[in-house]
């Protein structure tokens, strides 16, 4: 259990997955102008990135190591991870309409957040064990969820000060901020 | 013709370099960059499958459904990401080493597919050929501006060699993850400094 909890520790802080681990930095950049939005992205994000992550796991050790084609990894993988945004979307459309109002705009944006595809792929390189795997992933993604929600209410809070130099603003601010981030959450090293 | 493929490509240095000007590509902008050999390896694998993809992409335009075209896209890309990791891995070991993960996450990079979507879907072979070399090698440009500065202020050397006095003591913050985003953010603060200064001359 505390093997666990130090697993879910390390993956939301102190290796973040955008902040220490560079993944999924575009819709950081991009997606985080409202927290509203940065809210539902997020949201989306730990959904479908724990599906992605136990799926290809099970795929990697039933199909992919048992007929020993590991080499085709990237190309199973991405296509299993298209493949399951498209099933989640459809069948949240159907089964749950007023949760695909919320998330169904960030699904689609999801296939090419390298984060989806980077912790999928990490499962597999650290050697992770089905419940490793299904913590790891949730853990990580939560880990960019919260990046996601405090950078976008730090620019909520730039843009209404309005003090941001001209040639600094948007994307030069907004890595500028992350980098300060990454150094307050790096303070927490040493706790694994 | 000649003049386009021309302007295609040099597109990709300046006036649209993607990391840079887009805000594409940056995960492994930031990632790979704190050593000039590590961008320089990760540039030409990117310059590799974007090429790659480009004329594929363009090549099968015209028979590809509108509606699965983003499938076909990503195969395409995968594809050419497994050579590219099959490659490294038998000839250049140590790089692949060094680069580790981020082989395999070019397949999500934004700029491959971006450019598959935005212009291979819509032009000719030698033109999409052309504007996949010169946004491929814009990336690299953007990679190894930012990794010298990290390598050079960070650790005194430059591809390996020392640069700075033996005495200098390193900049270690520069080459944890935090030093890359904000070295990032102000070499995008320098470059809009510069486009400012050149709009107002031709102003």
């Amino acid at each position: 259990m505390q093997e666990y909890l130090l697993m879910i520790v390390a993956a939301m802080f102190i290796n973040n997955i955008v902040l220490i681990r560079f993944m999924g930095n575009c819709p950081v950049v991009g997606v985080t102008s409202s927290v509203d939005s940065a809210l539902g992205m997020g949201a989306a994000v730990v959904f479908v990135t724990t599906m992605a992550g136990t799926t290809c796991w099970i795929i990697q050790k039933t199909i992919l190591e048992v007929l020993g084609i590991e080499y085709l990894q990237t190309l199973v993988f991405i296509l299993v991870i298209a493949t399951l945004v498209q099933f989640v979307e459809i069948l949240m459309q159907k089964v749950a309409p007023p949760l695909y109002r919320a998330l169904g705009i960030f699904l689609p944006l999801i296939t090419t957040n390298c984060m989806v595809f980077g912790v999928s792929v990490l499962n597999i390189k650290e050697e992770h064990s089905f419940m490793e795997t299904l913590v790891f992933s949730m853990a990580s993604a939560v880990g960019f969820a919260i990046v996601l929600l405090f950078m976008a209410g730090l620019r909520e809070r730039m843009d209404s000060a309005g003090r941001v130099p001209k040639l600094l603003q948007g994307v030069p601010i907004t890595l500028i901020t992350a980098g300060m981030m990454g150094l307050s959450f790096a303070g927490l090293m040493g706790l694994d | 013709m000649a003049a386009r493929i021309v302007n295609e490509f040099t597109k990709g240095f300046w006036k649209e370099i993607a990391p840079l000007r887009f805000a594409l590509g940056i995960c492994p902008a930031l990632a790979v960059s704190t050593k000039v050999e590590s961008a320089l390896g990760m540039g030409f694998a990117v310059v590799f499958v974007l090429c790659m993809s480009n004329v594929l992409v363009s090549a099968v335009r015209n028979i590809v459904p509108d509606k699965v075209r983003i499938a076909v896209f990503i195969s395409i890309i995968a594809t050419g990401v497994v050579i590219v990791e099959l490659v490294m891995q038998a000839y250049f070991y140590p790089l692949f080493l060094v680069l580790g993960i981020w082989i395999p996450l070019i397949v999500v990079n934004c700029v491959v597919l971006g450019r598959a979507e935005a212009f291979a879907r819509k032009n000719p072979v030698l033109l999409s050929l052309s504007d996949g070399l010169g946004m491929g090698l814009g990336f690299t440009l953007s990679l190894v501006v930012i990794s010298s500065i990290r390598e050079i202020l960070g650790d005194g050397t430059w591809l390996g060699m020392m640069v700075l006095p033996e005495a200098y003591p390193g900049f270690g913050f520069l080459l944890r993850p935090p030093g890359a985003f904000v070295i990032f953010g102000l070499v995008l603060g320098i470059m809009n400094v510069i486009s400012a200064r050149l709009e107002n001359k031709t102003a």
